[in-house]
């Protein structure tokens, strides 16, 4: 019941918003669109931890603004609550030939108190084929936040696909409320091993998650009984269309 | 004008010929077309997409020099179509481009072309809206001319490529847009390295993946869209179309590429093929084994197989990721071997733009720039990976149409003779030799990963047209900054391509400008009225490597009030 009355109200905030480009895409043809899932995995922990995570994202626009749609959750599969839900939704235009910023709002909405956030966001293409997504955050607690996401593709073939990456979570100050203490205080490192079986449409994977909570986040999760670091078993696909 | 558009009017009446090669002594013609949904069947998929008259090629047309033609075309698709006669010289109202000659052809409707054929040779027609190209909105066209050719030949075939490919041109557009290189499968992997740190060393590899990083561009980006069968005049490799001939016989092969983005290089081994004309002109008999086919490019070749055996007409793409296979025989069902793809090319530093040595010596200092590159380690493995037969290659044949250490120089399969622009001379020019009034730069520009394409930087929804003075011989100094090799088309002139050749330079219509390189060709600018100017691969064009050419002054009937280029827009 909690998830479906979270996922009608991500719905409803994406839909509303994006009704009135689709509208205009029927009378142009220079606005694309596109879906990409990066994370859509079954998560099995250390301690027998069953989680369910996605990470996605959905643009429709021009070569020179986008709307981009962005959610990411952790729903726990053994109590059925979310451990995070974020969706984001950010225009999006190019600053120079391989970055974009991005400025919009964000709403999380897992287990426990709601946040509303102000958005800004940097995300491109480094040297070296580095990709990189990043953002900072305003809380309507008036809480600055910050998080980073770094993912580095190796081709083991032309279809075998090896990805290592890691998002990084900070805060400039704690929000109790919302189990966030201050400073760097959530790191989660992934590789997997992607397949890619149908175009770049349909490439399941199979790989490792290493989480880490730090410093008063920490404590805010092992207050409840959690564990602070663990490391996951996953399987999934990647999905593109 | 309006008299001639009358009588083949009457005359067609008359005629009411559909797709028929009418008598030769007719001085008009009315050919019907129509465009349709198909199947299409490449052998390794099928498809539905856009043809002629029922089918994917459409028909050959064949006209004769000096004949009126009136072409009906019923449009019975759902969307808006519209047929470009790529290279044909006529008034720009009958070009056939939606927005630019005309509005387009809507769905249900007819449109009736109508125009007066002052050339002969080997040329092509295609749809040139929205993605119907790609789709398979093709055709070929044949023109008789007036007098005889300087050539002799017996037997006559149309060999049109095309790179027919399992999504919809619409779709693989959308999917560049997401992500760039959707289609490449020909990316450097991790067994690359390790096979390059074997053959170069650990630093010489990590230096050149490193150079490549810092770019964020790939060696291997020489095709974009990848994943197609290729096919000639509608077959597949396995289909493999046939054409019969007696040995002894000479045979006209008419090499069309209808491609939506792929090259090809194409030999026959075993036969020589002479060059007896480039993009339907006319040229100074020249003979090679092997060429390289650009896309919208047409060759015309004659062949004399003396044996009574199979020959394999084979076209290898150009980033070698699948090849075109026709059969040359005495008999239906003889077959010939299917040679080997040679190894696919590599881009380098100089494709880059980023060999120095390129902009003064072109001519003397080969040797000199590739140790220097090599040197450098900016490319170290493919330095190496040029064989010594590759290396023997450029120096016995140059080519100044690719820059210098170029990873995309062709070499014949065979080690024989590869054909150059530079060896294209015009048999008759079209023109008197003039100086060029003036020079106009257009630098070919882009942004691979955001599949953004553009002349000068600019896409064409946000630039102005080239606006050009009828009468004056305009110089067009073509700069590729990318590294992709662009066939740039210019609608209802001629290009004059500048091979060093004077007066004999040879008229194109579609001039291929590799990565890294200057290329030059002269336009008379004999055509008044408003006119498209492209990249020919379809889906640069469709990301704006695309120009309105405005042609002010001339003739009163055919010219066009710049401020009445608002209402046809």
């Amino acid at each position: 019941m909690i998830i479906l009355k979270k996922s009608l109200l991500a719905a409803a905030l994406t839909f509303s918003v994006l009704t009135p480009v689709v509208g205009h895409s029927a009378e142009t043809s220079n606005i694309y669109y596109g879906v990409q899932i990066e994370e859509f995995e079954y998560r099995y922990g250390e301690g027998g931890e069953k989680l369910f995570a996605f990470d996605g994202d959905a643009f429709i626009g021009t070569d020179e603004l986008k709307l981009r749609w962005e959610g990411s959750s952790e729903l726990d599969l053994t109590v059925n609550r979310f451990e995070s839900l974020s969706n984001q939704l950010a225009l999006q235009t190019p600053i120079s030939d391989f970055w974009d910023i991005k400025g919009g709002v964000r709403y999380t909405s897992p287990e426990g108190p709601d946040r509303w956030y102000a958005a800004v966001g940097l995300s491109g293409l480094a040297p070296q084929w580095i990709e990189v997504d990043t953002h900072l955050f305003l809380s309507e607690k008036g809480k600055l936040s910050a998080d980073i996401d770094i993912e580095y593709e190796i081709l083991l073939t032309n279809y075998l696909t090896l990805t290592p990456s890691a998002n990084i979570d900070a805060a400039f100050s704690s929000d109790r409320e919302i189990g966030v203490g201050s400073g760097i205080n959530r790191v989660e490192a992934g590789l997997r091993l992607s397949y890619d079986v149908w175009d770049r449409i349909l490439s399941p994977y199979v790989g490792v998650v290493y989480e880490r909570k730090f410093g008063q986040t920490a404590n805010y999760v092992e207050e409840e009984g959690e564990r602070a670091d663990i490391w996951y078993a996953v399987i999934g696909a990647k999905l593109m269309f | 004008m309006r008299k001639s558009f009358m009588q083949s009017l009457q005359i067609g009446f008359m005629a009411a010929a559909s797709i028929a090669i009418l008598p030769s002594m007719s001085v008009a013609g009315t050919y019907d077309l129509t465009v349709d949904r198909v199947i299409i069947d490449t052998g390794d998929f099928q498809k539905e997409g856009i043809g002629y008259n029922g089918k994917s090629p459409g028909p050959v047309l064949r006209f004769k020099e000096g004949e009126d033609v009136t072409i009906n075309v019923t449009n019975n698709l759902d969307e808006s179509t519209s047929i470009h006669w790529h290279g044909l010289i006529l008034p720009f109202q009958m070009d056939g481009v939606p927005k630019i000659s005309f509005p387009g052809i809507e769905p249900g409707e007819n449109f009736t072309y109508k125009f007066p054929i002052i050339q002969s040779g080997t040329y092509w027609f295609h749809s040139h809206s929205g993605f119907q190209e790609p789709d398979g909105a093709y055709g070929s066209i044949v023109i008789e001319p007036e007098k005889r050719d300087p050539f002799r030949f017996d037997k006559d075939y149309v060999v049109q490529f095309t790179d027919t490919h399992p999504h919809s041109g619409k779709r693989i557009f959308r999917n560049l847009k997401m992500s760039a290189d959707y289609y490449n499968r020909q990316q450097q992997t991790l067994g690359d390295f390790f096979s390059d740190v074997r053959k170069n060393g650990l630093k010489a590899t990590i230096d050149d993946r490193m150079a490549w990083g810092d770019m964020r561009m790939m060696k291997t980006d020489i095709e974009d869209v990848q994943g197609f069968t290729p096919l000639i005049n509608g077959k597949g490799p396995e289909q493999n179309w046939t054409g019969l001939f007696e040995p002894k016989e000479r045979i006209r092969l008419r090499l069309v590429n209808s491609s939506a983005m792929t090259y090809f290089d194409v030999c026959i081994p075993g036969l020589k093929m002479t060059v007896v004309a480039a993009d339907g002109n006319n040229v100074q008999p020249v003979t090679v084994d092997e060429l390289r086919l650009g896309v919208a490019e047409t060759y015309d070749v004659i062949v004399r197989p003396m044996d009574d055996k199979a020959y394999t007409i084979f076209g290898a793409s150009m980033g070698r990721t699948a090849y075109a296979r026709a059969t040359l025989a005495p008999r239906e069902g003889m077959v010939a071997e299917i040679p080997e793809m040679t190894k696919a090319p590599l881009l380098t530093m100089a494709d880059m733009g980023m060999d120095h040595g390129n902009m003064a010596g072109m001519d003397h200092s080969n040797m000199k720039g590739m140790d220097h590159s090599s040197m450098k380690g900016m490319d170290h493995s493919n330095m190496k990976g040029m064989d010594h037969s590759n290396m023997k290659g450029m120096e016995q044949e140059k080519d100044s149409f690719y820059a210098n250490g170029s990873g995309l120089v062709p070499t014949a399969a065979n080690g024989g003779k590869f054909l150059s622009y530079a060896d294209l001379k015009a048999q008759k020019p079209l023109y008197e030799d003039r100086e060029a009034t003036r020079e106009i730069e257009l630098r070919l520009t882009g942004n691979m990963e955001r599949y953004i394409w553009s002349i000068n930087g600019v896409k064409y929804e946000d630039a102005d047209p080239i606006v050009l003075q009828y009468g004056e011989r305009v110089r067009f100094k073509f700069v590729n900054e990318t590294m992709m090799t662009h066939p740039m088309h210019l609608h209802g002139m001629w290009s004059i391509l500048d091979v060093g050749a004077g007066k004999w330079d040879p008229a194109k219509h579609t001039i291929s400008v590799a990565p890294g390189t200057t290329v030059y060709s002269e336009t008379e600018v004999d055509a008044p009225g408003q006119w498209a100017f492209h990249c020919h691969l379809s889906f640069h064009m469709d990301a704006g490597m695309f120009r309105k050419i405005f042609v002010e002054g001339g003739p009163k009937s055919a010219s066009l009030n710049p401020s009445e280029q608002g209402v046809l827009q």
